[in-house]
């Protein structure tokens, strides 16, 4: 093989700054979607715990859709398939009108899609917790959403933010798939250095380190949050 | 205070309580007792609606509990209850989970709650514990502190699901002597335990249950003379000569 290596390459402008932007989109578009994803994902893994039927199944019906369609299909059905499907003008808009359509679109469709994720996340951590702590925080007076919100989703968000991180993570690594609507994050714009300059290799290595150093972090960063949570006394919870 | 009148109860086609009817009037200690699986739990926890039935009345204070239009979650605050498994919880400090209910169901000041809270530590003898979290004391000690709990909401009523058949020998003692302190104040009480010497101390009435039936509903001295059935004999005999 003859290749011409140049690590240079990686710091020549407008490479380097391409590069930094590429970051830059990915993450963006994974903090942006997971904003959605957490949110919405509690408000379903909650749903999925309740009493009513109808929630019940509405959040059963979330995540059966959401998880089950493989995430490119999805980005291509929010990007082309969606707009078509509102009234003119509204679909018009969102192909047009907002700025960034990509951005959102990608955002939203990694969002929706990991909330699926999240919400069997939060139904797991909620329903692990014994039916006895349930009952004496009803029996104490606390009324159904006080259950939630002081006993519940406090012990359960400590004990699922492990698989959390790996949610986030993979966010993070599938934010790559927004390449294929457009959006110029990290892997884009190192395909883009290839196709101008052929240092291909050098470039996939810059942006592999990327996302490595970035998962470092996070997983870091995570581990100090669950000791800094972490309650004295008790080495795991819902193992009663 | 506490009044049942012929509560029935299915699990599909499982009778767990099977027309049961008693009363329990201010100030009485009663001790519920009967076999493992005899629906003693469902029967307690009917009283403050945490299992629902399905034929019956159950009423506190003259205040239907089975009834949808009752206000269950205030029914509760006036209800104390101890679980086996003391269910505290694990998260907040000692004395957290004594403030809780006080200021989110009852709406006292955190001021308030910690000093009625400091006060009943005072009383189960953890004062010094407060800070600690619950998976930091012993089964005993935690134990107390779900009494003191109870005790926080100023209820009119303590029920108790075998508060000591989760702690080992040596910390039952503290546990049933809270309790026998607080039955002697005149504390209305429905107890299930199968601590016989806790019964014969402070009990008013005993009830004995088999099959999700109440077999017998009687003075403590009836109970412990002669005159009781053949099953509750029989269960008797078992538990005092183990
Ligand atoms: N959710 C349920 N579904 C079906 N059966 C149940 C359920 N909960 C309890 N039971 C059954 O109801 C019966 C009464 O249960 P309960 O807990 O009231 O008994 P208990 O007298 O308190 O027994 P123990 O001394 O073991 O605590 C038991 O046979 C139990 O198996
Ligand atoms: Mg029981």
């Amino acid at each position: 093989m003859n290749y011409n290596w140049n690590w240079g390459i990686l710091i020549t402008e407008p490479y380097m700054g391409w590069i930094f932007s590429g970051l830059g989109w990915t993450l963006l578009v994974a903090i942006s979607a997971w904003v959605i994803a957490f949110t919405l994902g509690s408000v379903i893994g909650i749903m999925r715990t309740l009493d009513q039927p109808i929630l019940r199944a509405i959040g059963a019906t979330y995540v059966e859709i959401f998880r089950n369609i493989p995430l490119l299909v999805q980005m291509f059905l929010w990007y082309f398939i969606f707009p078509e499907l509102l009234p003119e003008e509204a679909g018009l808009w969102v192909k047009r009108g907002i700025p960034m359509p990509e951005f959102w679109t990608a955002v939203i469709c990694l969002g929706t899609y990991t909330a699926s994720r999240v919400a069997e996340q939060v139904r797991a951590g909620i329903n692990a917790i014994s039916q006895g702590q349930r009952q004496a925080a009803r029996a104490i007076g606390l009324s159904p959403a006080q259950v939630y919100r002081y006993v519940l989703l406090p012990i359960s968000y400590r004990t699922i933010i492990p698989p959390m991180t790996s949610e986030f993570l993979g966010i993070f690594k599938n934010s790559s798939l927004a390449l294929t609507i457009g959006v110029l994050e990290l892997t884009a714009q190192t395909r883009q250095i290839e196709e101008y300059t052929f240092q291909g290799f050098e470039a996939f290595t810059a942006a592999t380190i990327l996302y490595i150093i970035v998962t470092f972090i996070v997983m870091f960063f995570m581990a100090r949050v669950e000791k800094k949570v972490s309650i004295p006394g008790v080495t795991s919870i819902g193992a009663k | 205070m506490i009044e049942m009148k012929n509560v029935s109860k299915w699990y599909g086609d499982f009778h767990v309580l099977n027309n049961c009817s008693t009363v329990v009037e201010k100030g009485e200690v009663v001790v519920v007792c009967g076999p493992s699986g005899s629906g003693k739990s469902t029967l307690i926890k009917c009283v403050n609606g945490l299992e629902p039935f399905q034929e019956g009345t159950v009423t506190f204070d003259g205040i239907s509990v089975g009834e949808s239009k009752t206000n269950l979650t205030k029914l509760r605050s006036r209800i104390g209850m101890v679980f086996q498994n003391f269910e505290l919880f694990p998260h907040i400090s000692v004395i957290k989970n004594i403030r809780l209910a006080q200021e989110k169901v009852l709406g006292r000041s955190e001021e308030e709650a910690k000093k009625r809270g400091m006060e009943l530590l005072e009383r189960v003898g953890l004062a010094e514990q407060a800070l600690k979290y619950p998976g930091q004391l012993s089964g005993g000690q935690q134990q107390r502190v779900a009494i003191a709990r109870g005790l926080a909401m100023d209820p009119d009523a303590m029920l108790f699901d075998e508060p000591t058949s989760a702690l080992d020998p040596e910390m039952i003692n503290e546990v049933l002597d809270v309790m026998v302190e607080l039955a002697q104040e005149g504390m209305t009480m429905m107890v299930v335990t199968h601590e016989m010497g806790f019964a014969k101390k402070v009990a008013n009435r005993v009830i004995f249950m088999d099959e999700g039936r109440i077999e017998e509903d009687c003075s403590k001295d009836a109970f412990f003379g002669d005159t009781r059935g053949e099953r509750a004999q029989l269960f008797l005999s078992k538990i005092l000569n183990h």
